[in-house]
């Protein structure tokens, strides 16, 4: 069934963020004849429209007021451009935005949102939306009786748009006032390739013992290739203090579908794998051989991290 | 400062893969054997922040909501042993099966049902069904500032100024109240009741509310009002099959890995 789909896009430098590109992807192939729109806030969205890969037409407000995410200001935006798009699906990444203004938007304008959808598919005429559940142990898949349907989508789980960037735009108004006022911000630095870009991710967990192994996991990385490999964390991981909460994987932390996945002394939980099964090639290194990171393994090595991996090392230098 | 706590009970999240079963027919999770159900971690952790914040006003009232089957009661307990006041139980079969939304109007009724509530703490996100709604929605309902994935909340003067969860690192926000927060893990630990505070907390009894009470149609509550429609519940299939890499060494292992990845074209 033709769809109008807004998409509600952020901007990273200046541009559509990936995701932002991933959902225009996603609408392109759902649209079937409707349009596609999208919504771009912050300083330069004007000029970002023009990027916007198979949106027809982009909703802007080039105000940098919202260049800080601030859902006050943000929903007044994007429910205009909901309405003025005439939207029957509106989707937004599962990012801090999505995650803020889904439930928000969906219950000013009376509807309901699906969260951290890994699906979205057009089955005969209504729209079905799968989402992981109960950790990653489940998979549900919902229909949404109003209108419009809204749904925050999970990184990677489209391909990229392609082609040409919006050709019409429409002026948003500008940021209005919030009453959640934004007085600090602490960026992480991570070291290194960014988790979500690397072809290859090295993942420590718990096992490790201490937070020294993610010392070794670095030299592994860059035995690698310091422009392919990035170290992440499960959550049992960063919760005891050894790396960033920015670097976890899974659930509540960050998504990767990197070519290769190297999960070393991680016991692979589903709201682990939530974060990494997505990725192409998984390989297990695990004590235990009945751990289930084996069950999403292509490649198992059963062995104690603390030799296998200066092994790895060395043979990688060879 | 009067802070209200919404706590749920879910299927214990850590229950093995092994032992997680669905029931097709009726898309529910069959309560695995021997594992009991538990107050959902996050939520844990709300009450941890809303204690906190009582105590270092030195003053105040914490009050635990919980809406769920009466076995919920042992979630509101829980809470009241780490120090929470009072407890509420909303237990009504209208409320069933309900949606984010239906289950946020049930909460929101009930927080204005207590009328001078002041701040309303949530987990960021149900570690049963995973949604990151609830909490969002009663702020809507209410027409309250929300702050979410705080991994800190600490009274400032007249307002309070929390310490929020970004992807790339964190921010400071400052919201006057009444306001939410709903609260992820980095908050740190929860606190464990001991044994007399647990046996205090057996004793207080629990206020339980129906639909009714709190003034709601079982129209607008539960399956029959829900908007977010569930059509099937399932396991996903897991991918790969296992090569386990053979050899007598960590050395042997290593080499044997590295030609398979080559092989692949991986590395
Ligand atoms: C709502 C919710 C959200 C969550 N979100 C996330 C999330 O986003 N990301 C996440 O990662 N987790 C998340 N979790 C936690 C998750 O359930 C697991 O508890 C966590 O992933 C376990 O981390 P781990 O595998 O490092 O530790 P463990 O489960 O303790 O596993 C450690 C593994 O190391 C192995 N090991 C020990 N010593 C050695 C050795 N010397 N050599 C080799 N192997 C060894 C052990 O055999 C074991 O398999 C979440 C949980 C909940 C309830
Ligand atoms: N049935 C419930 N009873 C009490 N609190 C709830 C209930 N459902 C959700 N919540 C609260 O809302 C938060 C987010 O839930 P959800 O949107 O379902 O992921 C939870 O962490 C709880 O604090």
């Amino acid at each position: 069934m033709p769809q109008n789909i807004l998409v509600v896009g952020e901007l990273e430098n200046g541009a559509p963020s990936t995701v932002t590109l991933e959902l225009l992807g996603g609408a392109a192939a759902l649209a079937a004849g409707g349009s596609v729109s999208v919504s771009l806030l912050g300083s330069g969205a004007t000029a970002a429209a023009a990027q916007a890969a198979g949106a027809s037409k982009a909703f802007v407000s080039d105000d940098a007021n919202y260049d800080t995410f601030r859902g006050e200001q943000w929903l007044p935006a994007v429910q205009a451009a909901v309405e003025q798009s005439g939207a029957t699906l509106v989707l937004m990444a599962q990012s801090t935005a999505g995650r803020e203004l889904g439930p928000r938007l969906a219950h000013r304008l009376n509807t309901a949102v699906a969260m951290d959808c890994v699906k979205v598919e057009d089955a005969g005429g209504a729209l079905q939306f799968t989402r992981p559940a109960y950790g990653g142990n489940a998979q549900a898949t919902y229909t949404i009786a109003t209108n419009p349907a809204i749904a925050t989508v999970r990184p990677k789980s489209f391909d990229e748009a392609t082609g040409a960037g919006a050709s019409e735009t429409a002026e948003l108004p500008a940021a209005g006032a919030s009453r959640v006022n934004v007085v600090g911000k602490e960026v992480t630095e991570s070291e290194g390739l960014a988790l979500t870009d690397a072809p290859i991710v090295v993942a420590g967990g718990r096992g490790l013992g201490a937070p020294e192994g993610f010392e070794t996991l670095r030299e592994l990385a860059a035995a690698l290739g310091k422009d392919k490999a990035a170290v992440g964390a499960s959550r049992a991981a960063v919760d005891l203090g050894w790396f960033p909460p920015s670097e976890q994987i899974g659930l509540t932390g960050k998504v990767v579908t990197p070519d290769l996945y190297i999960a070393i002394a991680i016991s692979g939980a589903s709201q682990h794998m939530a974060g990494a099964s997505g990725s192409k090639t998984i390989v297990g290194v695990n004590r235990d051989k009945d751990a289930n990171i084996f069950d999403f393994s292509k490649y198992g090595v059963v062995g104690d991290w603390k030799q296998v991996i200066p092994a790895l090392i060395e043979e990688l230098k060879k | 400062m009067h802070i209200v706590v919404c706590a749920k009970q879910i299927p214990d999240p850590e229950t093995p893969p092994s032992a997680f079963k669905i029931d097709a027919a009726t898309n529910k999770v069959v309560p695995a054997q021997g594992i009991a159900p538990v107050l959902s971690q996050f939520d844990a952790i709300a009450a941890e922040a809303a204690l906190r914040i009582k105590e270092a006003g030195g003053e105040g009232k914490v009050t635990v909501i919980s809406m769920g089957a009466e076995s919920a009661q042992a979630a509101i307990k829980q809470v009241l042993a780490m120090g929470a006041d009072e407890g509420v139980l909303l237990n009504d079969p209208a409320f069933e099966d309900g949606d984010s939304h239906t289950t946020a109007k049930v909460l929101a009724s009930a927080i204005q049902k207590l009328g001078d509530v002041d701040a309303v703490f949530c987990g960021r996100q149900a570690a049963d069904w995973d949604m990151g709604q609830v909490g969002l929605l009663i702020a809507e309902i209410l027409d309250w500032p929300v702050a979410t994935i705080a991994k800190g909340a600490s009274l400032e003067g007249e307002t309070l100024s929390v310490e929020r969860v970004l992807a790339d690192g964190f921010e400071t926000v400052q919201v006057p109240f009444p306001a939410v927060v709903t609260v992820s893990n980095e908050f740190g630990e929860p606190r464990y009741p001991k044994l007399p505070q647990i046996m205090a907390a057996a004793k207080k009894t629990v206020t339980q509310m129906k639909a009714g009470d709190l003034g709601l149609d079982p129209s607008e509550v539960g399956k029959a009002g829900s908007r977010l429609q569930l059509q099937k519940l399932f396991i996903p299939e897991k991918g790969a099959q296992v090569e386990f890499i053979a050899g007598d060494t960590p050395q042997e292992q290593a080499a044997a890995l590295v030609s398979k990845l080559r092989a692949d074209k991986l590395i």
